[in-house]
């Protein structure tokens, strides 16, 4: 493992969504490693070394992406989180971008699903570049 | 109890008090509904009142006097008509002429009351009225409601079709790129879950038809003397090489010369059905005990397995459509969410009984008793 590949955690629990997710990041240089429930993302966030996460909104319960997110950035808060959600698209509801009102959110940036892989890569960089 | 606005409106004093009176204490039962109606009322003595009452959209009966000292009694009718306010009219008229009659009702009035009428006519009269009203607005109710949950329905399981379509149109556009190499074994495993995700997709459209069949009435449903062991036979054999993968037992009791007069499709159905769930829910070295036996005529059939089982609550959503119980153990397990509901539908289509016991990590036992048709 070269020293300067950089390491992104996923945490999801659809098991397709992780594994393409998983190949697309590492053909495109990265380590990864990752979790599909929050107990096992836990432990990862408070044992392992990683540069940038990943998390899914809805894992056991319908929030655990803020609540992990939160736990993230209490460790270390310039580890840049992205969360990904189909909440939007099912239910209407949105969130506004992290930056302006919903400071309560814990996260950098907010994807919905389905996500288009160019735009998740592009994210990685720019917030792995800390712009 | 429910109360319903009555707009009486009449030049004479007299009449209109008269009418406020008769009503204002009166109220009787829906029975059906375990509701009551009684009423209350608004007085008005001409017809640019009336329609200034009506604009407001509270109305839900209007007493309306034929004769009104600014405009006809008639073309108020009409503007409830085209404004289309959700209410019905009694005329009130002092000649009760036929004419005056037809042209009424043409124009939508719902009675009549000929003048001069005792409180108990009118009362009768304005009850017939608040019975129909009352009825047509439960049944729009109703059809409203179907209509949201058909819609729910239909969204859900587009989702559900959806996103295997996606898994594997993923996993195809990952192939196509090359991503690990040109090594075809590299890529076992993306196949592998594909065919796995159009698999279950395949299994939630054949349990759409069943569903549909079902629910689109049971007309053609041809009854046969039945082998319930050759059924539970075939059903045995079919889950075998599944169970085998996870070294699962498989015991069932059956009298083979048992017979019941039923739809074969139907049985074979409901035996398939818990046996694939007492499979795929189940613990590796587990078992399935399946026993069928007659009770008065009618069949029992319980299935018990010794699989994760399930908690009082995620029981108690186990029948609703679409409802997987999504936890740690059954993220791996494909299904349609469909299944249970063809299955109670199936039941209810024999007058049957469905219990369910189940304990997390235990294992769960479905409990059916069809009756003899």
């Amino acid at each position: 493992m070269s020293d300067n590949k950089k390491t992104i955690l996923i945490v999801e629990d659809d098991i397709d969504f992780l594994e393409q997710t998983s190949l697309i990041l590492k053909s495109g240089g990265y380590n990864v490693i990752s979790a599909s429930n929050e107990k096992d993302a836990e432990k990862i966030i408070s044992n392992d070394k990683y540069d940038l996460a990943i998390l899914d909104l809805m894992l056991d319960n319908d929030d655990s992406g803020f609540v992990l997110s939160h736990k993230i950035k209490k460790i270390n808060k310039c580890i840049p989180v992205i969360l990904v959600t189909a909440v939007t698209k099912e239910t209407g509801f949105y969130f506004d971008s992290p930056n302006n009102k919903q400071s309560w959110i814990k996260a950098d940036v907010i994807l919905n699903k389905d996500i288009r892989y160019e735009q998740l890569k592009g994210e990685i960089e720019r917030l792995l570049k800390g712009e | 109890m429910t109360t319903l606005s009555v707009l009486i409106v009449d030049d004479e004093l007299g009449m209109r008090l008269g009418a406020e009176r008769s009503l204002l204490d009166y109220f009787f039962k829906l029975d059906k509904f375990d509701d009551e109606i009684n009423f209350k009322t608004t007085l008005v003595e001409n017809g640019n009142d009336a329609i200034k009452i009506l604009a407001e959209k509270n109305t839900d009966i209007i007493l309306l006097d034929y004769k009104l000292p600014d405009i006809l009694g008639l073309d108020i009718l009409n503007k409830i008509k085209t404004e289309k306010y959700d209410l019905l009219t009694i005329m009130i008229t002092a000649y009760a002429s036929l004419d005056v009659a037809i042209s009424a009702t043409k124009s939508g009035a719902f009675d009549f009351l000929a003048k001069p009428f005792t409180p108990e006519e009118l009362r009768n009269t304005v009850k017939k009225a608040a019975e129909h009203i009352y009825l047509n607005r439960k049944a729009s109710k109703l059809e409203e409601e179907k209509k949201k949950i058909r819609f729910q329905f239909i969204s859900v399981l587009a989702h559900e079709l959806k996103s295997p379509l996606s898994a594997v149109e993923n996993y195809l556009l990952l192939m196509k790129d090359k991503i690990s190499g040109d090594n075809i074994s590299s890529y076992e495993n993306m196949i592998g879950r594909s065919i796995k995700r159009i698999d279950g997709m395949r299994k939630l459209i054949i349990d759409l038809l069943d569903l549909t069949r079902l629910e689109s009435g049971a007309k053609n449903r041809v009854f046969e003397e039945l082998s319930i062991y050759e059924i539970v036979n075939d059903a045995v054999e079919g889950v075998m090489l599944t169970a085998k993968e996870k070294n699962i037992t498989i015991n069932f009791n059956c009298e083979k010369n048992f017979m019941f007069y039923a739809v074969k499709d139907e049985i074979e159905i409901i035996i398939n059905n818990l046996l694939t769930n007492a499979v795929k829910y189940n613990k590796e070295n587990g078992s399935v005990d399946l026993n069928i036996f007659t009770d008065n005529d009618n069949v029992r059939i319980v299935c018990k397995d010794t699989g994760i089982g399930m908690t009082k609550e995620e029981t108690s959503r186990l029948f609703n459509e679409f409802v997987r119980i999504k936890n740690e153990k059954t993220k791996n397990i494909l299904g349609s969410g469909l299944g249970l509901s063809i299955l109670k539908r199936i039941i209810n289509l024999y007058d049957g009984v469905i219990n369910v016991d189940s304990e997390p990590d235990i294992g769960t036992t479905f409990d059916i008793i069809l009756k003899k048709q």
